[in-house]
């Protein structure tokens, strides 16, 4: 889930016609200042992060002059929250707080419904208020083909006591808090607490919306940078690894980098896993043999192999992992020898430095395990390959054994792409391909020929070129197997070469 | 018997004509599937693997009769519509393979779903195998593989995973226990059949004689299984490995709607759940066929 900033979502429930109070974020203390004075009286002032408890920890003052803002805001930037260092205040107007409520739409994954939530006690999470005052609490599901009218909600609302002036208003903002779900595609919208004023007006005093990853590329106006559930800012590394996910509709590359200030020999690990649930498995697998990942990455659903080198440059590019650990659900149906072959380019360009055990159980999984250590056999560190009948627990404990014993080889030579001499060059969905017509005269096997997975590639006067059209290729009948260059390597005389830009990982 | 699909299911696939609706097509007709023609709004009259290709679910019906199910592999973005379209001409189970469908576009697959009495896998499945019938989505990717990997056997199998739905399956069969029904419940928050749906279907086919879930942390799948237990309405050996005990807890696995029930959806808590129940949950993926054998041994 994507989740908004309290102001973020604030703006949003203005636009639908909830009430919040009046305010604005703010950047810096001299920025805090001017928006106090706007106002006028004593101000709010809220850090902006995304967490529960703000008060708790002293990220929530009360000013009573803009100088006195201007001071204690000071205090509140540069405030470290988790991972994250607060940048924005959100400054509002201090409301006359009578009585606190409770107010959400959240998706409930039970009856795969809408559900609005609101209790008549507020302040705390709804968990706690349902175990208290489950008299207090009213649940609605809405039928999306009959969507809920607000005399229904107010109906409901009745039994928690709600009535007249109040009920018109609560009816309302619920109202609105599902059009606004819908609208944005939120996965939860809280309104906690939603607040009656001493001259009885309600107001969404803090708010908590988070917007469903899949669709957020439905809502560009909400500038959500990162479609996914983060506690922190997305780091570099997570920015790079989006571009590429972004960029490319073929399979699943999902990144998340979990640490990031730890040392060599702190037992951190570089991991690949393919599939949510072999991904989570295999996690638990180097976990039991006490290591610690420094990242979560999962490329699944028959992805090019372009895709796994890419993931796996961006695993690689994490300095002080001890060791590179790949395993799936090991029975894959998608045919493994595309990921193998990702996996070749990368661990000869990165170039790796640490040990690598990678499960490549499933279709083709004999191809695959022979592709990804004879192709790196005359890499200085160990390339162990396993198969479907060898548990998650024998490669952990295989990667476990390869680090104990491992001496850092004294040289390593760093990669450099070829220049090619008479190059024949094609673009692809995401680089481009690149024969040394060249070298290809001299070349006996032709495997780039025989061994591309589309078929797209044909002799014509001794030399390969594409079967197609250049316009076709670019447009995804190359699918980037890779064979053109991996198997031309190992069996050919070394003219081909994939480039595959990964934009912001080099230089 | 088998759940939900059998040979005998007559299925269309929407977005047959597209890269993984025409593969996977070929792995449904070489296992055995009775795939009767396919759907492409824009491409009816072609055809694919000797199938007929339509413009719309309707007229796909009155030119083959009646459709038992629908495949969909068509873009997220477009998978409402397509599951609405045959919802509405009348098909009464559909498997929605794609991944990242937005969730509230499920939610009103659902609500119409409810309206018209339509069962759902999915979104983000591999589908169902029918071990030795058929199978509806990609379970095994090849019928090679699925033939080979998959043995006829008296065991039914839930996962939220897909990868480990053929994983679990594959490592039974090579214990030599054989497998009913494979299901892959799917891996979004808000699926059409979830493990207890699965299970209680499970619990009505005479043939299955227990149950192997692959669980997962988040949500209340897990837990509403061990309702079902603990209710009676759910009487076969029941055995889990629930996937995710080192992930970090919060943030990322956390789901919106777990919140109201209290405590649910942390992986402790779905292993006690299950086993106050008296079901059999692994700590180890690698130990479930071993554990699995020797209790149905015991059992005679």
């Amino acid at each position: 889930m994507a989740r908004l900033h309290e102001y973020q979502g604030k703006e949003l429930l203005e636009k639908v016609g909830i009430p919040v109070p009046k305010g604005r974020p703010a950047k810096s203390p001299d920025e805090v200042r001017e928006v106090a004075r706007e106002l006028g009286g004593k101000v709010m002032l809220k850090i902006q992060a995304w967490i529960t408890g703000r008060a708790g920890i002293g990220g929530i003052k009360v000013a009573d002059s803009p100088e006195e803002a201007y001071e204690v805001s000071r205090e509140l930037f540069g405030m470290e929250v988790g991972n994250f260092k607060v940048d924005t205040l959100l400054v509002e107007e201090k409301l006359d707080i009578e009585k606190e409520y409770f107010a959400s739409l959240i998706v409930d994954d039970v009856e795969g419904k809408p559900l609005i939530l609101f209790s008549s006690v507020g302040g705390t999470g709804i968990e706690e208020i349902a175990k208290k005052h489950p008299e207090k609490v009213v649940k609605i599901y809405v039928d999306l083909l009959n969507p809920i009218k607000e005399f229904e909600i107010r109906n409901k609302l009745r039994s928690v006591g709600i009535s007249g002036r109040e009920l018109l208003q609560v009816g309302g903002i619920l109202h609105k808090l599902f059009l606004l779900a819908r609208k944005y595609d939120t996965r939860s919208a809280e309104i906690n607490p939603l607040v009656k004023t001493k001259l009885g007006k309600f107001f969404a005093a803090d708010c908590r919306i988070a917007v469903d990853d899949y669709a957020v590329y439905r809502h560009p106006e909400l500038g959500i940078e990162i479609a996914r559930e983060l506690d922190r800012p997305p780091t570099e590394l997570d920015r790079i690894a989006y571009r590429v996910e972004e960029g490319d509709y073929r399979g699943t590359f999902y990144f998340i980098q979990l640490e990031q200030n730890f040392k060599k020999g702190e037992g951190y690990i570089g991991f690949h896993g393919a599939g949510g649930g072999g991904s989570m498995m295999s996690m638990d697998a180097i976990f039991n043999r006490g290591y610690k990942i420094a990242n979560f990455c999962d490329t699944s659903g028959n992805p090019p192999a372009s895709k796994v080198y890419r993931a796996a440059r961006i695993i690689l590019s994490q300095k002080n992992i001890d060791g590179y650990f790949g395993s799936g659900s090991g029975v894959a149906s998608q045919e493994q020898f595309h990921s193998a072959r990702g996996l070749v380019k990368a661990f000869r360009e990165a170039p790796l430095r640490v040990p690598a055990v990678i499960r490549l159980g499933g279709n083709s999984e004999d191809k695959a395990v022979q592709i990804l250590t004879e192709y790196t056999k005359d890499l200085p560190v160990s390339v162990e390959g396993y198969k479907k009948n060898d548990t998650p627990d024998y490669c952990a404990e295989r990667l476990d054994y390869l680090i104990k014993n491992f001496k850092p080889p004294k040289e390593v030579k760093k990669f450099a792409p070829p220049k090619p001499k008479k190059p024949y060059r094609f673009k692809t969905l995401t680089g481009e391909v690149v024969l040394d017509h060249d070298k290809c005269a001299k070349c006996e096997t032709k495997v780039c020929v025989q061994e591309c997975v589309p078929g797209i590639l044909k002799i014509e006067n001794g030399l390969p070129v594409l079967a197609i059209s250049e316009e076709e290729a670019k447009k995804g009948k190359c699918i980037e197997c890779l064979a053109c260059e991996i198997e031309c390597w190992a069996r050919g005389n070394k003219g081909g070469y994939v480039y595959l830009p990964i934009e912001g990982l080099e230089g | 018997m088998s759940i939900l699909i059998d040979e005998n299911t007559r299925v269309l696939v929407q977005g047959i004509t597209g890269r993984e609706g025409m593969a996977r097509t070929k792995l449904m007709l070489e296992y055995g599937t009775k795939v009767v023609g396919g759907v492409t709004p824009g491409k009816g009259g072609q055809t694919v693997y000797n199938l007929p290709v339509f413009d719309t679910v309707e007229e796909a019906k009155e030119e083959l009769g009646d459709l038992d199910a629908s495949v969909i592999f068509v873009p997220a973005p477009l998978v409402k519509d397509a599951a609405l379209e045959a919802i509405y001409a009348g098909i009464k189970f559909l498997v929605i393979v794609p991944d990242r469908v937005p969730v509230w576009d499920v939610l009103e697959i659902a609500a119409a779903a409810e309206r018209y009495g339509v069962k759902f896998i999915g979104p983000n499945t591999l589908g169902i195998l029918s071990v030795g019938k058929a199978v509806v989505g990609m379970i095994g990717g090849r019928a090679e593989s699925a033939r080979k990997w998959f043995k006829r056997g008296n065991i039914g199998v839930t996962s939220r995973s897909g990868g480990m739905t053929s994983a679990t399956s594959y490592y039974l069969s090579q214990e030599g226990l054989g497998l009913t029904t494979i299901v892959h419940v799917g891996g979004d928050q808000v699926v059409g059949l979830p493990h207890p749906d699965i299970v209680e279907l499970f619990e009505k086919d005479p043939e299955t004689e227990a149950v192997v879930m692959f669980g997962e942390i988040g949500g209340s799948q897990e837990e509403r299984v061990a309702d079902l237990i603990e209710q009676g309405k759910f009487t076969k050996p029941l055995f889990a490995y629930i996937g995710g005990k080192s992930a970090k807890s919060g943030t990322r696995f956390s789901h919106a709607g777990a919140i109201i029930e209290g405590g649910r959806g942390t992986h402790e808590e779905k292993v006690k759940r299950l086993r106050e129940v008296g079901a059999i949950v692994v700590d180890r993926f690698n130990d479930l066929p071993k554990v699995v054998k020797e209790h149905l041994r015991k059992r005679g």
